[in-house]
């Protein structure tokens, strides 16, 4: 065993040379949905040019996001699943959370709408006519801030799902693409997040059919992990990313971001 | 399939900074990869081939069996090691490419230590006796073995390469596939998968093809060479 450890390290010190000459950076755990949109292609050379910090992305769903953070290996979080950031903040692994900019989700479906379901304004409404016509529906089912939103708003629908999904409901296991690749394949309706809609390419003959739902919203909020529980956090430069970011400069950057002249995320940071 | 060939052959004509920057760092790593798990695993099959202790045949299974370790597997536990929360955390190089290199070693260690073993014990025993009646010992005759086998093992670290340049499980998990600092072809391809550019995804995988043969066809040509210098 120590003769491995002894190999292991050596290796990775030889390998390490290069990297250790670069200069300062810090890793920011984010979701699929921020950088699968080209949000952080956009804002963070932006960023950087004024800073001269590096932001390395990883990005995951938000459950894994946060878990990443837990054992310390993520500077910041920028993630968007209240429920789950609060209990994050809770467990004394972020400073402080701020919100940052918001979307919203949409019910993607095929054109053909087997549940009826296109143009309606009411997400529950349409989820339990889904339902009720055993219609395809893709789950992301990875813990992410969009499999968090769809199992909440299940259950307002008074839906309990885990109980009463049928073959009709195919839990993948997946990012939001892969996911949506998979309703396009099958023809499924699925929820996702507006801005990873918007730059998805292989749509098939998916199409938004319901939005516009207050329940629909999505916010994104951005924390410094806890320095104090975790000694390798770059405190300084972490905190400088998430002062950018909620500055007004940093939130007009974010208004800017567009897609064919649509706007993906909207600043709120208070 | 037809627009996959033309966004491969538009990356190739444009020659895309980003995509040069992409391949060289998938050859970095895999290659380096290589390197490390055939200077560990080259002796140790040879150790193995002409060895004789207890628990060998064991050993010899543990060993086969391993050739078929899923990379995510091997990507959670390395990850696991190289957290700050982990044992090696102090060294910081989670999300680098030095991750991933170790990642890959650990992948095609038992690959290459497996193959060769087979292809030095084979030997082994054709030429025993003949090895032993020249007074030769287990080491030296190990040593000779490796060098008369040479051309096998060549095609045992090809194997080993292929399998490291092929998997994208390990090095998404330890690397994090991080624009401009650890994202490779395979976790490449994931992305644009993901993203619903399908054709993209499709034209960056023949490349990937088109180098690994690029890779075989240059180690052929070298053993075709050195065959016929040196017989």
């Amino acid at each position: 065993m120590d003769l491995i450890r002894r190999f292991l390290l050596l290796a990775a010190l030889l390998a390490a040379l290069p990297a250790l000459a670069q200069e300062k950076f810090i890793v920011v755990a984010s979701t699929t949905s921020t950088e699968q949109s080209g949000l952080f292609g956009y804002l963070l050379p932006i960023f950087q040019k004024k800073t001269g910090i590096h932001v390395r992305v990883v990005a995951l769903g938000t459950g894994q996001a946060l878990d990443l953070a837990r054992r310390g290996d993520a500077d910041v979080v920028f993630v968007h699943a209240r429920s789950a950031e609060d209990k994050f903040l809770a467990e004394g692994h972020g400073v402080r959370r701020f919100d940052v900019m918001y979307n919203d989700f949409v019910l993607v479906g095929p054109r053909a709408d087997p549940a009826k379901v296109s143009g309606g304004g009411d997400i529950l409404d349409a989820l339990k006519k889904i339902k009720a016509a055993g219609a395809p529906f893709v789950s992301r089912g990875d813990k992410s801030g969009t499999h968090i939103a769809e199992l909440d708003l299940w259950k307002l629908a008074g839906i309990d799902i885990a109980a009463e999904k049928g073959p009709w409901y195919r839990d993948t296991g997946q990012g939001m693409g892969p996911a949506l690749n998979t309703a396009a394949a099958m023809n499924a309706y699925i929820l996702a997040d507006r801005g990873t809609w918007i730059s998805f390419k292989n749509r098939g003959e998916l199409a938004i059919v319901v939005e516009g739902d207050k329940r629909l919203f999505n916010q994104y909020g951005v924390m410094l992990v806890n320095p104090a529980k975790h000694s390798s956090v770059k405190k300084d430069l972490g905190q400088a990313f998430v002062d950018w970011i909620i500055s007004s400069e940093g939130q007009k950057t974010i208004a800017e971001y567009k897609i064919g002249g649509e706007q993906l995320f909207f600043p709120n940071a208070k | 399939m037809s627009e996959a060939l033309s966004a491969a052959l538009a990356l190739l004509i444009g020659l895309d900074s980003k995509l040069v920057e992409i391949v060289l760092l998938s050859l970095r790593v895999s290659l380096s990869a290589v390197a490390i798990a055939a200077l560990v695993g080259l002796p140790l099959g040879a150790a193995i081939a002409v060895g004789r202790f207890p628990g060998r045949q064991t050993v010899i299974v543990l060993l086969n069996a391993l050739m078929g370790l899923p990379p995510v597997v091997v990507g959670l536990l390395v990850y696991l090691l190289l957290s700050r929360a982990g044992p090696l955390g102090a060294l910081g190089i989670l999300f680098t490419p030095s991750a991933m290199v170790v990642a890959q070693a650990i992948l095609i260690l038992p690959i290459i230590a497996a193959l060769s073993r087979q292809a030095i014990e084979d030997a082994w025993r054709e030429y025993e006796e003949q090895l032993c009646s020249l007074g030769a010992g287990r080491v030296n005759a190990a040593l000779t073995l490796l060098w008369d086998t040479r051309f096998s093992l060549l095609t045992t670290i090809l194997a080993g390469f292929g399998r490291a340049a092929a998997e994208v499980g390990a090095v998404m998990i330890v690397g994090g596939n991080i624009d401009g600092v650890t994202r490779v072809m395979t976790t490449t391809i994931a992305l644009e998968t993901s993203k619903g550019d399908l054709p993209l995804a499709l034209g960056l995988g023949m490349i990937l093809i088109a180098i690994v043969i690029a890779v075989n066809a240059a180690a052929y040509l070298t053993k075709e060479l050195a065959q016929r210098r040196y017989g």
